[in-house]
């Protein structure tokens, strides 16, 4: 993984001393919060309905066991023992007292950490592929240019007060796991006819109040044109975009209202002016990245072991295990192992202090000493021998992560809400929390295949609801609770927004409606049909007939 | 009125002129409007000083062409949460290869200072009842940046083997 040196060491520590400056003034009077604010949320400081939240950056999702150790030292010392792990691959912590959030900052830069720009209107934290540079259907390594990018984004003078937040996410495979089509700029690494690797750009794609898929804005460019044609990017946005209602601020929205195509025009034009300039990337400079991001030295591991094979024929606790949590490696001989964090009793994504320093334990006893955050809240472990699997399921099975859920029904997305949030319109936790506990039976959970279900407290849709094959989105309809349900939304990359499909439902009816969907798909479906592929067959109405037939 | 130029705190010797009043002896500064509307009389007052203050919807673009009758561009912010002077100033350096004053007027925040800075703002203005003292500070909080900007040529990939 990437390793500072003196300089990025210098810029997280200075960005510690200037923050502990900002809190002594906003105490002291000399700041009124409205002046704070941008400040404080500029390195990734909100106010929440109980207290001060922290949202610590994880860049592209990579984490060494020392880097998690420390976050469970934080989540034990300054919070109240758990840290709540994001849909944008970050970790955030919901009870930290505004004076102890310049110490929290000089822990985290002592392991190479920051909470640099993980909110407020700027280019946020940088996510890619979880899989990157271990996944067999990868052309390329995205990490060394989504750092690349987190360097360039670090402070950019010209681009720290945007009209609203800027989202990248770049994959470098075809199976789009960081779902590029629902960020401001999504980047995939891609061959042109001539087989030389560059980028493919979209652009205007997100979630919120008005969802969009984003936009190819190039087929390809050259590397050494990534910084650049970025740039050029943010620089028409930052003059164009709209700031007048921060609802239709997003870039999403001027590439509607200007057209893809007149963007294009006013982005190429900048881009022709600047296309050689100070921004050119040497190929030394990718290659210096790259080497961060070296395979490490892999053994000559066995593909098949004895008490694997064993296991799955005589647990089926291991084996449901093993079909739903463990996937093939590029590396023959070796595991990528998803730890699930979508447990009954368990808010989703979050994670105990203790939980922490065993999964800080665990990957460095079985997997590098490395460990990766998803979008979809769970962690992965990406370098496991085959032959260490039994040993590591037991040793997550007695910390509670080894439910055997990835991408099934439960393994929902879900935004903090209602318990949390100043924004939400209604709770969401509970809402995951009743649907875990009514889909306990695993057999029928795994039956039902693969289905992406994601909550969100409201509109502005942090828990994904667009881009769940089912939906559900917290509403308030005279102080009372109400959900809606959408169905047929996909992140992946065949991307769709969800639709939804009728009036909403009470806090009660919710789980019931849900289980109506599920048992409607089982009817519908052809042979192990997926419920996207399902629902793009049979479309809307049967799911709709069904739910609302006693109305 | 003092004024940050240069990083240093100075007397300001320019004057503001509203539209509607008469242009005053001496160095000047005129609105956009202004300037197109009354540019050959304001030209013809010859070398005492003439500088042109754009609002925050106006672009480098606007007077891209005429940029060499002006020893002062003034860029202003209505809020300091408006970020669209910042490309002004960095086109104006960068793309027009400007070398008179760009100066920030409007709400102008020391946390702001270095990021104006180093898109090639060098005369601020600092909101009239905040310390000017105090916003100079914002100069030394950062050694280290990684993009190039106005005051360094280079992205610090460039720079790190130093």
């Amino acid at each position: 993984m990437y390793q500072y040196d003196k300089f990025d060491h210098q810029v997280v520590s200075e960005r510690v001393n200037q923050f502990r400056g900002q809190v002594e003034r906003r105490i002291k009077g000399e700041l009124t919060e409205e002046e704070f604010l941008p400040l404080r949320l500029q390195n990734g400081v909100y106010l929440q309905l109980h207290a001060y939240m922290i949202r610590v950056a994880i860049p592209y999702g990579i984490l060494s066991a020392t880097q998690m150790r420390r976050l469970a030292h934080i989540a034990r010392t300054y919070d109240k023992g758990y840290g709540h792990f994001t849909t944008r691959q970050n970790i955030q912590y919901n009870w930290p007292k505004l004076e102890d959030i310049p110490d929290i900052l000089e822990s985290l830069a002592d392991v190479e950490m920051h909470a640099i720009q993980t909110s407020g209107n700027c280019i946020r934290n940088i996510s890619a592929d979880q899989l990157a540079g271990v996944a067999g259907d990868e052309l390329e390594d995205p990490r060394p240019y989504a750092e690349i990018l987190r360097q360039w984004s670090t402070f950019h003078p010209e681009f720290a007060h945007l009209p609203r937040k800027f989202k990248f996410a770049l994959t470098g495979s075809d199976n789009d796991r960081a779902a590029i089509a629902y960020h401001d700029i999504g980047y995939k690494l891609v061959a042109n006819e001539a087989g030389e690797v560059g980028f493919q750009i979209f652009v205007g794609g997100g979630m919120g109040r008005t969802p969009m898929i984003g936009k190819e804005i190039t087929p390809w460019i050259e590397k050494r044109h990534l910084l650049a044609y970025t740039e050029s990017m943010l620089r028409v946005y930052n003059g164009y975009g709209r700031r007048d209602n921060k609802y239709k601020a997003r870039i999403k929205i001027l590439v509607h209202e200007m057209g893809i195509e007149e963007y294009r025009r006013r982005v190429e034009e900048d881009f022709a002016r600047s296309i050689d300039g100070a921004m050119n990337l040497e190929d030394s400079e990718i290659a210096r990245m790259q080497a961060f991001f070296a395979p490490p030295t892999y053994e000559d591991a066995p593909a098949q072991d004895a008490e694997v094979n064993a296991l799955l024929e005589s647990d089926k606790k291991f084996a449901q295990w093993y079909s739903r949590n463990v996937e093939a490696h590029k590396q023959a001989g070796y595991a990528l192992v998803s730890l699930s964090l979508k447990t009954k009793g368990v808010p989703p994504g979050d994670v105990t202090a203790d939980q922490m320093d065993e999964i800080a334990r665990i990957a460095d006893k079985y997997s590098m000493g490395q460990i990766r955050t998803t979008h979809k809240q769970n962690l992965v472990l990406g370098d496991v021998r085959i032959q260490d699997l039994p040993d590591l399921w037991r040793e997550l099975k007695k910390v509670s992560l080894a439910d055997p859920n990835i991408e099934t029904i439960t393994d929902l997305i879900c935004c903090p809400g209602l318990d949390f949030c100043a924004l939400a319109n209604a709770r969401s936790i509970p809402i995951a929390d009743r649907i875990l506990n009514q889909l306990d039976d695993l057999d029928y959970v795994h039956d039902l295949g693969d289905i992406r279900m994601n909550i969100s407290g409201c509109i502005n849709a942090c828990g994904h609801h667009h881009a769940g094959n089912i939906g559900i989105l917290g509403v308030d309809k005279k102080g009372e609770e109400f959900y809606q349900i959408t169905l047929g939304g996909s992140s992946q990359t065949d991307a769709s927004i969800g639709k939804i499909v009728g009036p909403a439902f009470s806090y009660d009816d919710i789980v019931p409606a849900v289980t109506n969907v599920l048992e409607t798909f089982v009817s519908l479906r052809e042979d192990d049909e997926r419920f996207l592929d399902c629902y793009r067959r049979v479309g809307m109405a049967p799911f709709k007939e069904r739910l609302y037939e006693n109305n | 009125m003092k004024i940050i130029k240069g990083q240093e705190i100075i007397e300001d010797s320019w004057t503001r002129v509203a539209d509607e009043d008469d242009l005053p002896e001496g160095q000047v500064i005129v609105s956009l409007a202004r300037w197109q509307q009354d540019r050959e009389s304001l030209l013809s007052r010859g070398n005492s000083g003439l500088g042109v203050a754009l609002d925050a919807d106006h672009h480098a673009e606007d007077i891209a062409d005429d940029l060499e009758h002006f020893d002062v561009v003034a860029l202003n912010f209505p809020v300091f949460r408006d970020g669209r002077a910042y490309s002004v100033a960095r086109l104006l350096r960068d793309r027009y290869d400007y070398k008179g004053e760009v100066r920030a007027t409007g709400d102008v925040l020391r946390d702001q200072l270095f990021y104006m800075y180093r898109c090639g703002f060098d005369a601020f203005e600092v909101r009239a009842d905040r310390s000017v003292e105090d916003a100079l500070k914002a100069f030394d909080e950062f050694s280290v940046v990684y993009q190039p900007s106005v005051e360094e040529p280079l992205p610090l990939w460039r720079r790190r083997s130093s």
